[in-house]
């Protein structure tokens, strides 16, 4: 139990396309090495949430011991990743006034005035994912990081709160435990992703990531190093998929097989009068699809799904903020041309994210569908060294211990 | 009092102000008035009409008009609205006299009744026909008042919407919503008097207060004039540093509203803001903006008053008008069958053109146009004879209507389905089912 070997974390998504198991290894000096991924299909989730459990466990325990195998480990614990429309993101601020004659604000004024922002009205059937604590504001003064020490007669703090429905949220952490695995902890897939895919830098500049997944668009916006706004969207590429089935009168296999072969978000001048043929299953020729509306359903619905995003950043006046751009992942991250269609939408640089500051299994890695699966081990990295920081009860044991060895 | 504001009001000789009369109708309308006189509403006069002379004698308003009292012996409507308008056709004279000489009769009634329900159809025709533009503030009533209260007070809508130029609706079950569960009944319909008189206040200072952005009359005139629109209002206001924010967001809160979807499906918005002399220009912007943005597809006819007694808040009353979507239309283009058919037809070619199912139903659509009024071959004479006896007169021409109209809505129901979100919660957007491929809602044909 006291042994000093690396620490092992695991990211685990449970997406409406794959589940996804990343295994990644913490060492000494806090360097993360991914050293295992396991992945498997998909088959009891819709728009990110398991509408069939059985189907889902079946798919985590798979990917789970891909993961297992690949990087030569038991796996006994993972992060979970969670998402959904139910999901909502809003900023609270919270207030409080400094009791002490000379003003001082203390340890204690801080904690107390983190806990009035806490202190937030939703449902009550909902749960609070995250809580992520922006700058203080020290009579009105912004941008405080360090307030403990100066003077002021009232000190506020914004928060930013990621909260869901409890009973939602519980379903996939049911599933996960059924398989005796323990959760250490749920974390908003949106915010998982932008871990993996930025740096400090771009986080300090403002910028937008989109996960463009399968079921669902998460969002998450940085402004000044922090978390200000996130969201998400049921729609994703499924949506895609739905579409073209439906436009192109075919079964939701071709049609995803024709979206990977031959999709674009762009409609292209040289796409007018192109046709695919589609042979049956005995290889005949069967009928062909005309590239052209093949292009314009996909680029209407990718267009559109990008609308409501910019739409949603403008109502909270962050779109002139994001000097960094956007930032692409997810699956949708793929389809050709869809920075060039996010440009147009967003009038901002647009880039499709790379999961960088991370080393391991690099080429394989570096592709934007597991920018969740490594967000979530960079959080449980994260995770650790802060408890480690604070003297988790295993460090807290071991003192007590060896300063009873010493006393005896 | 009235008499001497009226003058007061028309006493600027370069502008002449416009005259306003509050008129309340029926037993709720007297309430209602009652407490605006009472909250001291100004700049305008106000004026009742009941059948009920005892409830009538009670009113401390003046003038007062007992209608209907060669029907109805001077006891009340008894909640028949037919009584109730045959009481108002028969002393019609009396109640124009009371719109007489007005720029903007506003109509306070209750819908339900048979004073409220019946009379102010009457009541809003002849004001109109005296000249005045008329705006009907009516309340709706309770759930628990019964299916019999609601129907008719639904139908008394339709009536009133075609008579007047603009209803603001406040239905009452949605105050339920403002109030808890130890809330007594009194302090409900106080409540309730007290929405409609925030209504007619907002709107009469919109017209009449002299601003840091002024509406006038003739604006509020363009907006409603001619829509026989159904409005909504909603009232708020905040003190304190971020008034701005607070106001918006509690008015965005508000139950009339729908939570705010109203907005985005509005016409015209009339936006009102009160503040104190400490009003800033910046804080009408900031309002305005996020206004502004939750209805960006209407237009927004904004007024900012200063009022000393409101120094330290800000009070913002929006009235909202709503694209008048069914009944009013189809009631106006039941006189027009031809009209009113032929939008269905030249629809029908779009749809089927993408599947070829559609075409087949498009073309029993299509039918009906053509001949309408004669029963299915396939009855005997007997029947048909039955069925043209049950729908009496016009019955049969209103029925139709009904069916066509029903049909085109329900169309893209039968017609796109979900494929693999069928069964799985609805992605809602801006009142859009997004599940449904974008390029067939945004009717990009793919040819």
């Amino acid at each position: 139990m006291f042994d000093k070997s690396n620490k092992i974390i695991v990211g685990l998504e449970i997406g409406t396309s794959k589940v996804c198991a990343v295994v990644g290894e913490l060492g000494q000096e806090g360097n993360l090495r991914i050293t295992g991924v396991g992945q498997a299909k998909s088959r009891g989730v819709r728009k990110g949430e398991i509408v069939d459990t059985g189907a889902a466990v079946e798919d985590i325990r798979a990917a789970i011991a891909e993961a297992e195998q690949m990087a030569d480990v038991e796996i006994r614990s993972v992060y979970l990743g969670v998402t959904g429309g139910h999901i909502r993101g809003f900023n609270n601020r919270g207030r409080h006034a400094i009791p002490s004659a000379d003003r001082e604000i203390t340890a204690d004024d801080v904690q107390d005035v983190v806990k009035n922002a806490r202190a937030i009205n939703i449902p009550a059937e909902n749960h609070v994912i995250h809580v992520i604590r922006h700058h203080f504001i020290v009579d009105g003064q912004e941008g405080v990081l360090q307030p403990v020490g100066m003077l002021g007669a009232q000190i506020e703090v914004d928060v930013h709160v990621v909260h869901g429905v409890t009973n939602r949220l519980q379903n996939p952490i049911r599933a996960v435990k059924s398989l005796q695995l323990d959760v250490e902890d749920i974390v908003f897939t949106g915010i998982a992703s932008s871990l993996a895919v930025l740096t400090p830098e771009e986080k300090e500049l403002g910028v937008l990531v989109i996960d463009l997944g399968a079921g669902v668009t998460n969002y998450v916006a940085y402004v000044n190093g922090i978390i200000k706004h996130t969201g998400v969207l049921a729609v994703g590429g499924d949506h895609v998929t739905n579409d073209l089935a439906y436009g192109l009168k075919t079964s939701m296999g071709r049609a995803e097989a024709l979206k990977i072969e031959h999709g674009s978000a762009v409609v292209g001048p040289g796409d007018k009068g192109q046709t695919i043929a589609i042979s049956n299953d005995v290889g005949l020729p069967e009928r062909s699809i005309n590239v052209e509306h093949l292009r314009r359903i996909m680029s209407l619905r990718i267009e559109e799904t990008l609308q409501i995003v910019a739409e949603d950043l403008e109502t909270v006046g962050l779109i002139d903020y994001l000097r960094a751009g956007v930032r692409l992942c997810g699956g949708g991250a793929r389809v050709p041309n869809v920075s060039r269609l996010a440009e147009q939408v967003f009038g901002l640089p647009v880039s499709v994210g790379r999961t960088k500051s991370i080393s391991g299994l690099v080429s394989t890695l570096d592709q934007p569908e597991f920018a969740t699966g490594i967000g979530l081990v960079k959080f449980g990295s994260f995770q650790v060294e802060k408890r480690v920081a604070r003297g988790g009860w295993q460090t807290r044991l071991k003192s007590t211990l060896s300063r009873m060895l010493q006393g005896a | 009092m009235t008499e001497a504001e009226n003058i007061a009001v028309g006493l600027p000789p370069v502008r002449r102000a416009p005259v306003i009369r509050v008129v309340g109708l029926g037993g709720a309308g007297l309430q209602a008035v009652a407490h605006m006189v009472q909250s001291g509403l100004t700049g305008l006069t106000f004026a009742v009409a009941h059948t009920d002379a005892r409830q009538l004698a009670q009113c401390a308003v003046e003038p007062k008009v007992l209608f209907g009292g060669g029907i109805t012996r001077g006891l009340g409507a008894g909640g028949d609205p037919d009584v109730g308008r045959a009481a108002a056709e028969a002393d019609v004279e009396a109640l124009r006299e009371l719109a007489k000489d007005q720029d903007l009769v506003i109509l306070v009634t209750g819908l339900g009744g048979g004073t409220g329900s019946g009379a102010a159809p009457v009541l809003a025709r002849a004001a109109r026909d005296c000249g005045a533009l008329v705006v009907g503030v009516a309340a709706l009533p309770f759930d628990f008042e019964g299916q019999r209260r609601s129907q008719q007070a639904q139908q008394s809508l339709r009536q009133l919407k075609c008579a007047a130029d603009a209803v603001i609706c406040l239905p009452n079950q949605k105050i339920a919503g403002l109030l808890d569960d130890t809330t007594t009944l009194l302090d409900t319909f106080r409540v309730a008097n007290d929405h409609l008189a925030e209504g007619v206040r907002g709107l009469s200072r919109l017209v009449t207060q002299e601003g840091l952005i002024n509406v006038n009359f003739a604006d509020l005139c363009r907006v409603v004039r001619g829509r026989q629109a159904e409005s909504s209002f909603a009232s708020a206001s905040a003190a304190g540093e971020h008034r701005s924010r607070e106001v918006v967001q509690k008015l965005f809160s508000s139950p009339f509203l729908d939570g705010g979807n109203l907005l985005a499906e509005a016409e015209a918005v009339l936006a009102s803001l009160v503040g104190g002399p400490d009003l800033t220009l910046r804080e009408v912007k900031h309002v305005m903006e996020q206004i502004n943005r939750a209805c960006e597809n209407s237009q927004v006819v904004m007024g900012a008053a200063i009022d000393p007694s409101c120094t330290g808040r800000l009070a913002m009353t929006l009235i909202v008008t709503r694209r008048s979507t069914s009944d009013p239309a189809a009631a106006e283009e039941g006189k027009d069958q031809a009209s009113a058919e032929s939008p269905l037809v030249s629809e029908f070619p779009i749809e089927g053109g993408r599947n070829g199912l559609t075409l087949k139903e498009g073309n029993e659509t299509v039918r009906p146009a053509s001949r309408f009024v004669p029963p299915p071959p396939k009855l005997s004479p007997e029947q048909a004879q039955q069925l043209l006896a049950q729908q009496a007169g016009t019955g049969a021409v209103r029925r139709r209507q009904k069916q066509a109209k029903l049909r085109q809505g329900m169309l893209p129901l039968e017609v796109v389905s979900k494929g693999r979100f069928a069964r799985s919660e609805p992605t809602l957007y801006r009142g859009e089912d997004l599940d449904t491929p974008t390029y067939i809602r945004r009717g990009v044909p793919l040819n």
